[in-house]
């Protein structure tokens, strides 16, 4: 299939939709699709070849911040253009509802134009105003895809109508291989270390559970001299120091907010990676990113911990809040190499239901299913 | 003195963009109802694709008789419902579909039959996917059609035509589990 994909926002500027866009766009090559996306970037930015430049971005305060979006006559003309030399069987509109490139594509299009929803908010006056003056180039959108619930709830509020489910996927290739942090042995470990927990996300919020964790230390700590605590993710590291014993300080180690490298290679220094969240996680797209990197998982037993580890099979859960279950979980797998490695394998299978490839193959039923007939997308008249 | 010409400039300016405007909402309303049309042509074809699949599932040899037996009444009542029974047997096959993917084993069972197995499995899944995902996109642009044919301007004037206001398309669709 060809397909035309339009970012809003500037390419090389890092965002969560450019790189959603970034990651479908390489799974759908891969499944060997024609594609280009069209984007704001700057003149001298470094492209790859599949992505094609509307010119620059301009910031503008839009919706309680500052965004660098694309608009005016000359994308506009950039935008027919692509669309006019294309000739896409399906054109794929990201947040279409920003005044942007998706807006122009949409006026410059006729045939199936499929719209993915990024953005929730709880009520967006921008939207909301906006609703009536989008709502004749929103409404040619054939297909709409939400990303979250979160997302498909803001949609349906603001704009009326329905969205498909389809959640991001995990680039799992990109954390399958990676050498452990300077001082950690790593899962390779000879028997004698004492080994590491390892715990991802905000320390000072109570939801991911670090807490839990801690007090599992406490029982896990005194017990096994060599035990040491991989921490990281924002927070205040004295306030998570004070809540341990004086004696085990020195083996909790806190690296705070990590680089993107750094985090898949402390996912890699750890011999058990700890999800103890105590609720609102809705998917644990930091549990995905662990079960990427081959870590073995101990994770409360929340619905959604539970569905991303195919029931228990791909990690061990333990009661929601209970430390010492914890604790009794924790020191088991740390005994046990062979169980360890098990868990590592069945974690980088399960973890593929979340991958890229598998979010492409959704999409790709979505162009299957508004593309019916056949007739591909064309340059819309001189109405709008 | 030329002042009665200047209105009738103003009036017929007057006249022209209103008629641009109504011939515009028209534009628009008609692109919809092209779309309520399109949509439930796909919509269409995912439901028949869908039947069409179950019974190659049922026909395979791959079940034993009795599951395949559930399976090709519910795809065959599926395809020969009249209008007005259709929802509930389309709801139909996708509870049997989804009781007989439920079964213990199901999937590993017939994923380890053989290549043709695993592409019949696969083609069925697809086409459960297919028929959510056309029946939202259908059922939106119905949202939309109707919410448009409820404005003011297009109740006034007849810019509809004769297109009869389309009707949502309710079915349980949940896909079987894979």
């Amino acid at each position: 299939m060809r397909v035309g994909i339009v970012c809003p926002y500037t390419w090389d500027v890092p965002g969560g939709v450019q790189q959603h866009i970034r990651d479908l766009a390489e799974a759908l090559t891969g499944l060997g699709h024609h594609v280009s996306v069209i984007t704001p970037a700057d003149d001298d930015a470094d492209l790859p070849p599949y992505v094609v430049s509307a010119g620059r971005a301009v910031p503008v305060p839009y919706n309680g911040s500052v965004a660098r979006l694309a608009f005016g006559f000359l994308s506009a003309a950039r935008v027919r253009r692509w669309i006019n030399e294309g000739g896409f069987d399906v054109l794929h509109v990201h947040e279409p509802a920003a005044p942007s490139l998706g807006v122009l594509a949409c006026w410059a299009a006729d045939g199936p134009i499929v719209g993915t929803f990024h953005a929730s908010y709880t009520r967006s006056r921008a939207l909301s105003v906006a609703a009536p003056i989008l709502q004749s180039a929103l409404e040619k959108i054939t297909g709409r895809i939400a990303v979250s619930e979160a997302a498909r709830t803001t949609l349906v509020e603001h704009l009326g109508g329905d969205a498909v489910l389809i959640p991001n996927g995990v680039a799992t290739e990109r954390y399958a291989m990676a050498d452990p942090l300077p001082g950690w042995p790593g899962r390779d470990r000879n028997a004698a270390e004492g080994g590491a927990l390892g715990f991802l996300g905000r320390m000072d919020e109570p939801r991911k559970g670090l807490q839990v964790l801690l007090r599992a230390f406490e029982i896990l700590g005194p017990a096994r001299p060599g035990l040491r605590l991989l921490l990281a993710g924002p927070g205040d590291a004295d306030d998570v120091l004070e809540r341990v014993s004086p004696e085990l300080r020195d083996r909790v180690v806190i690296l705070g907010l990590v680089s993107e490298e750094d985090k898949i290679r402390a996912y890699h220094s750890v011999d058990v990676f700890v999800a103890p969240n105590t609720g609102g996680e809705s998917f644990g797209i930091v549990l995905a990113e662990a079960m990427s990197a081959g870590a073995p998982i101990l994770a409360s037993d929340i619905e959604a911990f539970d569905r991303v580890l195919a029931g228990g099979r791909a990690g061990v859960l333990f009661p929601v809040g209970d430390h010492e279950a914890l604790a009794a979980a924790a020191g088991e797998l740390l005994d046990d190499p062979a169980r360890r490695k098990q868990l590592s394998a069945e974690a980088r299978e399960a973890v593929r239901a979340f991958d890229w490839s598998s979010v492409a193959r959704d999409v790709v039923r979505v162009y299957e299913t508004v593309s019916f007939g056949g007739a591909g997308v064309v340059e819309s008249g001189a109405e709008g | 003195m030329y002042d009665w010409i200047m209105d009738v400039l103003f009036w017929l300016a007057v006249v022209f963009l209103v008629g641009v405007y109504v011939s515009w909402r028209a534009t628009r309303l008609d692109r919809l109802h092209v779309r309520v049309e399109t949509a439930r042509a796909a919509l269409d074809a995912a439901l028949v694709r869908r039947a069409a699949a179950a019974l190659e599932l049922a026909a395979s040899r791959l079940l034993d008789p009795a599951t395949s037996l559930v399976l090709a009444t519910a795809a065959h009542e599926a395809r020969t419902a009249d209008a007005e029974n259709r929802e509930f047997a389309e709801s139909d096959l996708s509870r049997a579909l989804r009781v007989v993917f439920d079964q213990p084993d199901f999937e590993s069972t017939l994923t380890a039959a053989g290549e043709a197995a695993k592409e019949v499995l696969a083609e069925v899944s697809t086409a459960a996917a297919k028929v959510a995902y056309a029946r939202r996109f259908y059922n939106d642009a119905v949202a939309q059609t109707r919410i448009a044919r409820r404005k003011p301007l297009i109740r006034v004037l007849p810019l509809a035509g004769r297109a009869p206001l389309p009707g949502f398309f309710e079915i349980d669709d949940d896909p079987p589990a894979i």
